[in-house]
């Protein structure tokens, strides 16, 4: 039962996310965090980053760990097919029918007003986000510096993931949080790799 | 069969290498689809990428299936393409969310995510802004009247969902009603 549920709420994703990935985020957010609660808010942000710094489709990438979180690699497989079978079908109508679809002054029309809509969609969650992940202001200069850089500098995210994954790194490790764990964490790990072998 | 193996591998390709969502993935698609393979022309390929715009789905997975079938005339060749283009996530992910769930509480894993949270916050932010164009909201010179309406529906969407949490699944359908009437 929770498998139809899953793939009926990423359905629901795939058929109304217009503009890519990012105005999937709000969507999602609302279903899987404001709704059913399956994921917490800090979790959510996480997810994100992990889904961003890794290439391929954002919103595969996405469902692909929400399913896994929830119901293991059954799960994944029932979500991104759930996510991707809206635009799968409707590319392949517009492929086979009409092609020209996208001239159709109704369409044209509607579309006009869905776009400043969508924007408006990927703006929201941005201080939502910002609320989750606990902003304050020694740390608001982070988001708007990485959201400079990307938008009048033309940086890659990708450079902007590494920086800020390596910036943390080198902030836990100046403030010595994982000096003592780190040798406890080790220890643990070998016995572990041990065992996996 | 020949078709469905460089299908196969060119999307898979792209999807292994496509870093920074689906408009970076499109100048990835046009390189190996329209310039090495020529399986589209320089205008199928801007019409897909208009085609993607006016329909939902993330804009890789909607070029994947377009070029697949056009490709090859058969749905086959859409699945194939579609299947390649997510393999290399789907594979990618499962590893890391393995990973991550077990290694959870790692200190280091944890001041990693510290550094990446505000970054992602940035990110989306940047999106946003980009997508403040011309394109979506028309300009002052060519259009007043689009812009001046463009710039009141950005407003109420905005102020609907973050204020008033209107379900974004309805907002878009509302605006786009809205658009058909007042355009």
């Amino acid at each position: 039962m929770i498998y139809l549920k899953l793939f009926c709420i990423f359905f629901k994703i795939g058929a109304f996310t217009l503009g890519g990935g990012y105005a999937m985020i709000p969507i999602i957010e609302n279903e899987i965090v404001t709704k059913k609660k399956w994921i917490s808010p800090e979790d959510f942000v996480d997810l994100l980053a992990i889904a961003q710094s890794l290439p391929g489709v954002l919103a595969v990438n996405i469902s692909i760990f929400v399913g896994y979180k929830l119901k293991g690699l059954r799960g994944s497989i029932v979500t991104t097919f759930g996510v991707i079978i809206p635009s799968f079908t409707i590319i392949l109508a517009i492929a086979l029918f009409f092609h020209n679809f996208k001239d159709n002054p109704i369409v044209e029309r509607i579309f006009k007003g869905i776009r400043p809509a969508v924007v408006a969609l990927i703006a929201a969650p941005v201080f939502s986000l910002a609320k989750s992940t606990h902003i304050n202001r020694y740390t608001a200069w982070i988001p708007i510096v990485c959201a400079l850089l990307i938008w009048l500098l033309g940086f890659s995210p990708i450079w902007i993931i590494i920086g800020a994954g390596l910036g943390g790194y080198l902030w836990g490790r100046y403030k010595g949080k994982f000096i003592k764990a780190k040798t406890d964490i080790k220890n643990k790990n070998d016995t572990k790799d041990k065992n996996d072998d | 069969m020949l078709l469905y193996l460089q299908l196969f591998y060119t999307f898979f390709k792209i999807g292994l290498f496509g870093f920074g969502g689906g408009y970076a993935m499109l100048s990835l698609i046009q390189g190996e689809v329209v310039m090495r393979y020529g399986w589209l022309s320089t205008k199928e390929f801007t019409d897909i990428v208009a085609i993607s715009q006016t329909t939902p789905g993330p804009i890789g997975i909607n070029a994947a299936t377009y070029v697949g079938y056009t490709a090859t005339k058969s749905i086959w060749g859409a699945v194939t393409a579609t299947g390649a283009v997510i393999l290399p996530s789907f594979i990618l992910m499962l590893w890391i969310s393995k990973f991550l769930i077990r290694h959870r509480n790692n200190p280091v894993i944890e001041s990693i995510f510290k550094g990446l949270r505000p970054a992602v916050v940035g990110l989306i932010a940047s999106a946003a802004l980009m997508l403040m164009n011309t394109e979506n909201f028309s300009s002052p010179q060519t259009d007043m009247y689009s812009f001046i309406l463009s710039i009141l529906f950005f407003v109420a969407a905005f102020v609907a969902t973050k204020v008033y949490k209107v379900n974004p699944i309805y907002m878009i359908l509302i605006c786009g009603a809205a658009g058909y009437f007042c355009f």
